[in-house]
C-alpha cells in the first residue's frame, strides 16, 4: 500500500504507475533546469566544434578556453546531475509506490543546484574562470567559481539524501512487496556512486576555494589531480548506472522486457558500486608520482570487474528486448525481433542507438585508451574526449533524451507538436555523435591534442603541425558536431513547446509514439509471469549472441591493434 | 523486474547464452587485466611513474647548469644542448616553450628529467604520440630510448593558458 498524502497523488493513464504530485514538481524543475544547462552546453558545443574545425577556426584564443570551460561545467555536470536527480526523484516514488520524503529538503537542494550553476556560469562567461571544467592548480579561478560547484555539490548532496530517506520510509511503510524493482535498484546504485564522488569534490574543492581566497598557501598538483578525479570520472559512473536504469525502464516501456535474470542484472549494479570509483586512475596514467602498481590496479577497476559489469548490461538489455519481441511472434530468423522493433518511437529509438554507441565506440575505446602502457599515445590527445563524447553523448545523453521523450507526456502530462520530427530526431543526434567521436579519435591517434586553439601553432618559436589527414579528421569533427548540435536543438525545441504550450493530456492515456494496442500487448508481455515459454526463450537468445560477440570481436581487434601501435613508439619507462 | 518487484524467487545463477556471455565477459576481463603486468615486464613502453620532489626554482637552476656543460649549438637563439648518452637530461615547462632543444642519438637511452616551472604542462613528442603529464613540484624521470631519427616536435596537450598553443620545443635525434 502506497503512503501517499491525501490529495497528493496521482495514477498515471498510460502505465497505471503512481505518481506522487510533489515529486512530479521537482522532477519537472529539475528537467526544465537540466533542458537550459543543455541548451548552454549545446550552443558552446557548436562554437567549439566549429573552432577545432581547422579550416573554419571561429572563435579567438581566448573565448575558445572560455567556451570550452563553460561547455564542461553544463554538459558533464550541470545538465547530466540535474537530469539525475530527476531521475532518482521518479524512481523512489512512482517505482516505490511512495511518496517523497520532503519538500522543503527538495526545496533547499534544488535552490542550491541552480544557484550555483548559474554562478559559475557567470563567473566563466565574465572571464573570472578561464581555468576549464578540471581547474588544475596551479591555474586559478576566482573564489565563487568553486563556491559555485560547492554549492552545487551540495545541493546534488541533499537531493540524494532525500531519495535515500524516501527509500528508507517506502521500505518503512510496507509500500512495496520484496525486493525493489530494478530500476529503482539501478537508481539506488547511482546515488551511492554519487555520494562517493561528491565527498571527492568536497575535499578537493573546499580547500581550492580557500586557496583562491588567500586563507591557503598552496595546493600540490599531483595531490589535486588525484583526487579532483575522484570527483570527475565518478560523477561520469552516475551517469552510467543512470543511464543503463534508463535502459532498463525504456525496454520495458517501449517493448514490454523485463530482465532474463535479476541476480545477474543486480550483481552487476554491485560491481558498479564496488569498483568504478577506482578509474579516476584512467587520468593519471602518465603522471609522476604514483607507481606502476598502483596505476594498474586501479585503472582495470580491480580486474575490469566494472567493465564486466557493462558487458552484462550490454547483453542483458537487448536479451530482455529479444525475448519480449519473440513472445510477440516476431520470431522468425535470427534478427526479425530487432528489424520489426519500434525504431519509430523515439524512446526505443534513443535507448537502442545509445546501448549501441556506448558498447561499441565509448566502452571499447574506454577500456582500450585506460590501459596503463596504452594511455602513453593517448593521453590528453583527442582520442580521450572521443571515448568520452561516445559514453556521456552518445550513451547518456541519448538515452536521458529518449527518456524525456516519455517524461514529458508522462510526467508534464503535455502533448509534443511535429512529432515527425522527434521520431528523427535520435538518428540526427547519433549520426552527428558518431561522426564527432570517430573525427576526434582519429585525429586524436595522429597525436593531436583536446583541449587545444590552434593545432597550427602559428606564431610558436619552433614550428609544429600535423600533415591533411588529421585535419581531415578535424573536419569530421566539425560536420558531426553541427549535426549533433542540430539534433540537440531539435529536441531542446520540440521539448520546450511541449512543456510550455503543448496540449494538456491530463486525465488521458498517451499513445503518441507507438498505437495504443501495440503499447497494451507490451505491458499484458511483460506483467505475464515467467512460464516456461518464457524460460525457453530465454536461454537461447541467438539475435542478441551474435550482437555481443561481433562487440567482443571489435573489441580485442582495437584493442590489440592499439598494442601494436604502442610497440612502435621510443622505448620508455 | 524493471518497473514492479520481481517474483520471490529471483535468487538463481544465470543459465543458457546469458550463462555462457557472463563467462566469456570474464576472461576477456582476465586477459586484458593480466595484459598490463605482462607488457610492465616484458614490454619496452611503460609508464612508471618516477618521480622525486624539487621546487620550480631548483629544478630550473639544473636545467641552466644542464644547458652551459652540454650546449652545442644555437637554434632560433635557442641553446640545442647534446646530453652524454646513459647520462642525465633536462627539459623544463614554461609558459610558453620547452627549453632546451635536445639532441639525443638513436638507440642511446637518457635519463630525461621533466617538470614544469610554474602551471601544468603536457609533454607530446610529435609525431610519434608519446604523452606525460609534467607537474609543478615533481621532477618526472623518463629513462628514454628514442628508436627513430629525425626531428621530432615537442609540444604542450595540457593547457596552460591563452599562449598555451605557442609552446613548442624540439628533440634531434642522430
Amino acid at each position: 500500500m502506497g503512503n501517499f498524502l491525501e490529495g497528493r497523488y496521482r495514477t498515471c493513464n498510460t502505465t497505471g504507475l503512481p505518481v506522487c504530485l510533489d515529486a512530479q514538481f521537482f522532477i519537472k524543475a529539475h528537467a526544465v533546469a537540466a533542458v537550459v544547462f543543455f541548451l548552454i552546453g549545446a550552443i558552446a558545443a557548436l562554437l567549439i566544434a566549429l573552432t577545432r574545425w581547422s579550416a573554419v577556426h571561429l572563435l579567438p584564443a581566448m573565448w575558445f578556453y572560455r567556451v570550452l570551460t563553460l561547455h564542461g561545467l553544463n554538459m558533464l555536470i550541470f545538465w547530466i546531475i540535474s537530469f539525475e536527480i530527476a531521475i532518482l526523484y521518479f524512481a523512489g516514488t512512482s517505482l516505490l509506490n511512495s511518496r517523497l520524503f520532503s519538500r522543503k529538503v527538495a526545496w533547499v537542494a534544488y535552490v542550491l543546484m541552480v544557484v550555483g550553476a548559474l554562478m559559475v556560469d557567470y563567473i566563466v562567461l565574465i572571464g573570472k574562470g578561464d581555468v576549464l571544467m578540471t581547474s588544475y592548480p596551479p591555474l586559478k579561478a576566482h573564489p565563487l567559481f568553486y563556491l559555485g560547484i560547492i554549492f552545487f555539490a551540495v545541493g546534488t548532496l541533499i537531493a540524494v539524501f532525500n531519495f535515500f530517506a524516501t527509500v528508507y520510509i517506502a521500505r518503512r511503510d510496507k509500500t512495496y512487496e520484496g525486493s525493489m524493482p530494478l530500476v529503482a535498484y539501478g537508481a539506488l546504485a547511482a546515488a551511492i556512486i554519487a555520494v562517493v564522488t561528491l565527498l571527492h569534490g568536497a575535499t578537493v574543492m573546499i580547500p581550492s576555494f580557500l586557496w583562491s581566497l588567500g586563507l591557503v598557501e598552496h595546493i600540490d598538483a599531483g595531490w589535486y589531480r588525484l583526487v579532483w578525479w575522484g570527483l570527475g570520472h565518478p560523477s561520469q559512473q552516475i551517469n552510467v548506472a543512470a543511464m543503463v536504469a534508463v535502459w532498463y525502464f525504456m525496454a520495458t516501456l517501449t517493448t514490454g522486457a523485463k530482465p532474463l535474470n535479476e541476480t545477474v542484472c543486480r550483481a552487476a549494479f554491485v560491481f558498479y558500486i564496488l569498483f568504478i570509483n577506482l578509474a579516476s586512475a584512467h587520468h593519471l596514467l602518465v603522471d609522476p608520482g604514483l607507481n606502476a602498481s598502483w596505476k594498474i590496479w586501479n585503472t582495470s577497476y580491480a580486474m575490469y570487474l566494472a567493465v564486466l559489469a557493462s558487458m552484462i548490461h550490454g547483453f542483458t538489455v537487448p536479451a530482455s528486448i529479444e525475448v519480449a519481441q519473440r513472445l510477440k511472434g516476431f520470431t522468425r530468423g535470427i534478427f526479425n525481433w530487432l528489424t520489426s522493433a519500434p525504431w519509430g518511437d523515439p524512446g526505443f529509438a534513443s535507448i537502442f542507438l545509445s546501448i549501441v554507441i556506448f558498447g561499441f565506440i565509448g566502452g571499447i575505446t574506454g577500456v582500450t585508451l585506460g590501459t596503463e602502457q596504452i594511455n602513453i599515445i593517448a593521453h590528453n590527445t583527442l582520442r580521450i574526449p572521443g571515448h568520452f563524447h561516445a559514453t556521456v553523448v552518445g550513451g547518456t545523453t541519448l538515452a536521458f533524451m529518449g527518456l524525456t521523450y516519455y517524461v514529458v507526456p508522462l510526467i508534464f502530462q503535455r502533448d509534443f507538436y511535429f512529432k515527425k520530427w522527434a521520431r528523427v530526431q535520435p538518428y540526427i543526434f547519433a549520426s552527428g555523435v558518431v561522426l564527432l567521436s570517430l573525427g576526434m579519435s582519429f585525429a586524436g591517434s595522429y597525436g593531436v591534442p583536446r583541449r587545444h586553439w590552434d593545432v597550427n601553432f602559428t606564431g610558436a618559436p619552433l614550428s609544429a603541425g600535423f600533415d591533411a589527414a588529421a585535419h581531415f579528421f578535424l573536419g569530421v569533427l566539425g560536420i558531426g558536431g553541427i549535426l549533433a548540435f542540430t539534433g540537440a536543438l531539435i529536441f531542446i525545441v520540440l521539448t520546450v513547446l511541449a512543456v510550455f504550450f503543448g496540449k494538456s493530456i491530463a486525465g488521458q492515456p498517451f499513445h503518441g509514439w507507438q498505437p495504443a494496442e501495440k503499447f497494451k500487448l507490451s505491458m499484458e508481455i511483460f506483467s505475464r509471469k515467467k512460464d516456461e515459454k518464457f524460460e525457453q526463450i530465454a536461454h537461447k537468445v541467438p539475435g542478441t549472441v551474435v550482437l555481443v560477440f561481433v562487440l567482443l570481436i571489435s573489441f580485442m581487434v582495437y584493442y590489440f591493434a592499439n598494442w601494436k601501435a604502442l610497440a612502435d613508439v621510443w622505448w620508455v619507462r | 523486474m524493471s518497473i514492479k518487484s520481481p517474483e520471490s524467487n529471483w535468487f538463481k545463477p544465470p543459465e543458457g547464452s546469458e550463462r555462457l556471455w557472463v563467462g566469456v565477459a570474464l576472461v576477456w576481463c582476465m586477459v586484458m587485466f593480466l595484459a598490463m603486468p605482462y607488457w610492465h615486464v616484458k614490454g619496452k613502453q611503460n609508464s612508471t611513474g618516477e618521480s622525486y620532489a624539487v621546487t620550480p626554482a631548483e629544478f630550473q637552476k639544473r636545467v641552466n647548469r644542464f644547458v652551459e656543460t652540454n650546449k652545442v649549438g644555437e637554434k632560433n637563439g635557442i641553446p640545442v644542448v647534446e646530453p652524454s648518452p646513459g647520462g642525465d637530461a633536462y627539459l623544463m615547462g614554461q609558459m610558453w616553450r620547452w627549453y632546451p632543444i635536445l639532441k639525443l642519438k638513436e638507440g642511446q637511452t637518457y635519463r630525461l628529467h621533466i617538470s614544469s616551472v610554474d602551471l601544468q604542462h603536457g609533454f607530446s613528442v610529435l609525431p610519434i604520440n608519446i604523452n606525460f603529464q609534467v607537474l609543478p613540484g615533481y621532477d618526472h624521470v623518463l629513462t628514454l630510448t628514442p628508436t627513430s631519427k629525425g626531428i621530432f616536435q615537442v609540444i604542450c596537450n595540457e593547457f596552460c593558458g591563452i599562449g598555451h598553443h605557442l609552446m613548442t620545443g624540439q628533440i634531434i635525434v642522430e
